[in-house]
């Protein structure tokens, strides 16, 4: 049963990154165009450069 | 790329420099509505033109609100965009970005999904905990995954439920009970047992329970949010592009000003083809009105000075000069407007279907609750048990599926019909046209496009249709130009006529072969004046000849009479206009009952009437005399090209030309408001399996689990099978 001193806090930090990976999307407006960004990855505009 | 904006620390030089030279002016921000783009292409062409012209610094395309958002120089206007797009093939309007302030971050909606986002992150970890427990977990293994959970879920809860308590706190300040009460006491209750329960080491915890309860209750409130934001930002769109801006005569020159700045007294220089922007009076000038908007009728009207001219009022021909007598809210427009808010009340008493299940439902479970606390508590005496039985069959009966019934059904329902152009602005907009049985349509700019069409073409020989052709292509008077398009289209050259000009409010004047020849009102060319809309066209002392003109029919308009009279509705046509305009088109699209010179307060008599038989009147119309029918009606819809008035009305807004998408939107609202239904009978089935066995005391927190989330996901997947016939 050792094992779940190390595993319950892992899922819990796995948890907490994914939350916090989640806040970050929305506070940086990554919703807020769904469409146009599912249809912006077929753009050749940035390939080989990302964006400034 | 990114080398060159980075700066090595160890270059002295460059540590010197100074970082931004630019004074960095305040920008401009400007924004575009863009309809037409659909694809990658559009975003990526869009973008490259509006970067490509100078002062624009960025550009950017919102293809979900079908938007460009453009940072500019300071002294850039939208004006100067706007061919930049259609040079590039792309219909573009300016949008009023004071208008649209409210809608570029929606701080609602984002608020609801972080509380999501915490419930369901949450509930995913404590789930993990709780599966372990099911599984077998005992002792002191099973407490401590108890406490961890008790850890995560109560700072989530008391995160994620917030709407919940704010609103069961807000209803019962007022002693009243709605949906949230018996919510919150679920919640709350399932928390207080649980812990209870963990801390005298307990096998029961419904920590996930509650969490899940909060996850799949938000969602449908998400649900509900994101429905509602995308009508309120397509509808705020439709104003927004009524950028409202006036001429103002300062010291003898025209200056451009926000309308919000015009005071009684001033005076206004309104073009041909512009708005009245306020109420006033003629000073200076000769035109003719198009009034169609306000009272139906489609004939121009003549205008002098003296005249009184209402806001909303179209100026065709002749520019003028008047002088303000009532602005802004004071307009006959806005007066109409407020009217509205009076009729509205009206439609505040329908109730929704979800609110009179909530009404059985809320008191039913707190009932059935206190019953089965009070009934094991009388037969075991025991308090803990009891609570916790009274606590599991608060939990159960939970309005998951009842929660997600109407919002999951009311998105997938509106969400199609945007699709097709229909915009649903009121929330139970939907169930109130699924009992629609009688439709009454306004005439001019809802079944017709308020656009004149030349019917008697062939009555008229060659050379009078080159004379007249030759005239109306230096007018753009509105028959003028429906001349002009009707012999263009037949091959008809224009004849030499020379010294032409316009005469503003009467017509067009020029010489052919020595004679005078002119083209206009009947009176200036001295015929009699006829029932139709004509324009007459005199060649010397020739007899004059009457061109007649019909309005155009509206895309679909037929298709839409047809079909709404298919599905065995009744349908009526109510015009402000004269009868023999009207009479003719209900004949033409086969509509048996028309009224004509309909005044706005018979208009709104008729519908009452109507609904007074026990009819539901679905009100289809555009102008402001159409806003108190509108108001009246069920349900109405109007076309986006109709005043801010009339749209504000109206449940529905139509936002292409087309008619076409209402018989359908019938159709889809009627098998939304079943699916619904089917809804509501699938939870009150699974409450009937569920409640005997929390009752009876055998739900275990994994029963309650798994009964609650089938229930749910079964209501959201009813919703999907809905049909747009």
């Amino acid at each position: 049963m050792n094992v779940l001193a190390y595993l319950i806090p892992i899922s819990l930090v796995l948890g907490a990154v994914g939350l916090i990976a989640f806040v970050y999307t929305v506070r940086s407006n990554q919703y807020d165009d769904p469409e146009g960004d599912s249809r912006r990855i077929l753009s050749k505009d940035w390939d080989d450069h990302p964006k400034p | 790329m990114s080398n060159a904006r980075s700066v090595p620390a160890g270059c002295p030089g460059c540590v010197a420099m100074p970082k931004d030279v630019e004074p960095a002016p305040a920008e401009a921000r400007l924004a575009l509505s863009l309809p037409t783009i659909h694809c990658q292409g559009c975003i990526s062409r869009v973008e490259k033109a509006l970067a490509a012209h100078p002062g624009v610094r960025d550009a950017r395309v919102n293809l979900t609100l079908k938007r460009a958002l453009v940072d500019a120089a300071p002294n850039m206007q939208a004006a100067d965009l706007i061919p930049v797009l259609e040079a590039e093939g792309f219909e573009a309007h300016e949008l009023d970005t004071g208008a649209l302030q409210a809608t570029t971050t929606d701080k609602a909606g984002r608020d609801l999904l972080m509380r999501l986002a915490v419930a369901g992150f949450a509930s995913m970890n404590v789930m993990l905990l709780s599966v372990s427990v099911w599984s077998g977990a005992s002792d002191a293994t099973r407490d401590m995954f108890h406490w961890i959970s008790a850890a995560i879920t109560l700072p989530a809860i008391a995160f994620s439920a917030q709407p919940f308590f704010r609103n069961a706190w807000a209803a019962l300040s007022v002693r009243k009970l709605n949906m949230d009460v018996p919510i919150v006491l679920a919640i709350v209750l399932a928390l207080i047992t649980s812990l209870w329960e963990t801390a005298l080491s307990g096998h029961h915890a419904y920590f996930d329970a509650a969490l899940v309860l909060t996850f799949f209750l938000l969602a449908g409130r998400y649900l509900d949010h994101r429905t509602r934001a995308i009508a309120r930002s397509a509808a705020e769109e439709l104003t927004a592009l009524e950028v409202p801006r006036a001429l103002r005569l300062e010291e003898g020159r025209e200056v451009e000003r926000p309308i919000s700045d015009l005071r009684v007294g001033d005076l206004i220089r309104v073009r041909p083809g512009a708005r009245m922007p306020v109420d006033g009076e003629i000073a200076e000038g000769r035109s003719e009105l198009d009034r169609s908007l306000l009272t139906g009728e489609t004939l121009p009207v003549f205008a002098e000075p003296g005249q009184t001219v209402s806001a909303g009022e179209v100026n065709l021909t002749g520019p003028l000069t008047i002088r303000a007598t009532a602005v802004g809210e004071d307009t006959s427009l806005h007066r109409m407007a407020d009217l509205v808010a009076v009729a509205e009340s009206g439609r505040a008493r329908y109730t929704p279907l979800a609110d009179a299940a909530a009404k059985l439902y809320a008191p039913g479970v707190h009932i059935l609750s206190a019953l089965s606390f009070l009934g094991w508590y009388l037969w075991s005496g025991d308090l803990r048990v009891s609570l916790n039985i009274a606590a599991a069959v608060l939990i159960i009966t939970c309005p998951c599926a009842l929660g997600l019934a109407v919002p999951a059904v009311t998105t997938a329902a509106s969400g199609r019909l945007f699709k097709k152009g229909l915009l649903i602005k009121h929330p139970t907009a939907l169930e109130r046209m699924a009992q629609v049985d009688t439709v009454v349509f306004d005439k001019t700019g809802t079944l017709t496009t308020g656009q004149p069409d030349l019917t008697n073409l062939g009555d008229h020989p060659r050379r009078d249709l080159e004379v007249a052709l030759a005239l109306a292509e230096s007018s753009a008077h509105p028959l003028s130009r429906a001349l002009s398009r009707a012999a263009g289209e037949a091959g008809i050259k224009p004849a030499r006529v020379t010294d032409i000009r316009e005469v503003p409010g009467f017509g067009t004047e020029g010489r052919f072969h020595g004679e005078t020849v002119r083209l206009g009102r009947a009176a200036w060319v001295g015929a009699p004046q006829g029932a139709e809309t004509s324009a007459f066209l005199r060649i010397g002392s020739e007899a004059p000849r009457a061109f007649t003109f019909t309005d155009t029919l509206r895309p679909g308009a037929a298709e839409t009479v047809s079909g709404l009279l298919e599905r065995g509705l009744k349908v009526e046509l109510v015009s402000g206009d004269a009868p023999l305009a009207v009479e003719r088109l209900a004949r033409e699209l086969g509509i048996p009952d028309w009224i004509a010179e309909a005044p706005p307060e018979e208009k709104a008599a008729h519908i009452q009437a109507l609904s007074g038989a026990g009819r539901h009147v679905l009100m289809v119309g555009d102008g402001l005399n159409d806003t108190a029918a509108l108001a009246a009606a069920h349900v109405s819809i109007s076309p986006a090209s109709a005043l801010d008035a009339a749209r504000v009305a109206s449940d529905v807004v139509l936002l292409g030309q087309d008619l076409a998408p209402i018989p359908s939107a019938v159709a889809t609202a009627q098998s939304a408001t079943r699916r619904i239904r089917e809804n509501f009978q699938i939870a009150t089935l699974y409450n009937i399996i569920a409640v005997p066995l929390a009752v009876a005391g055998l739900a275990t927190p994994l029963i309650a689990a798994l009964a609650m989330s089938t229930s749910s996901v079964t209501v959201s997947l009813n919703a999907l099978r809905l049909k747009g016939g």
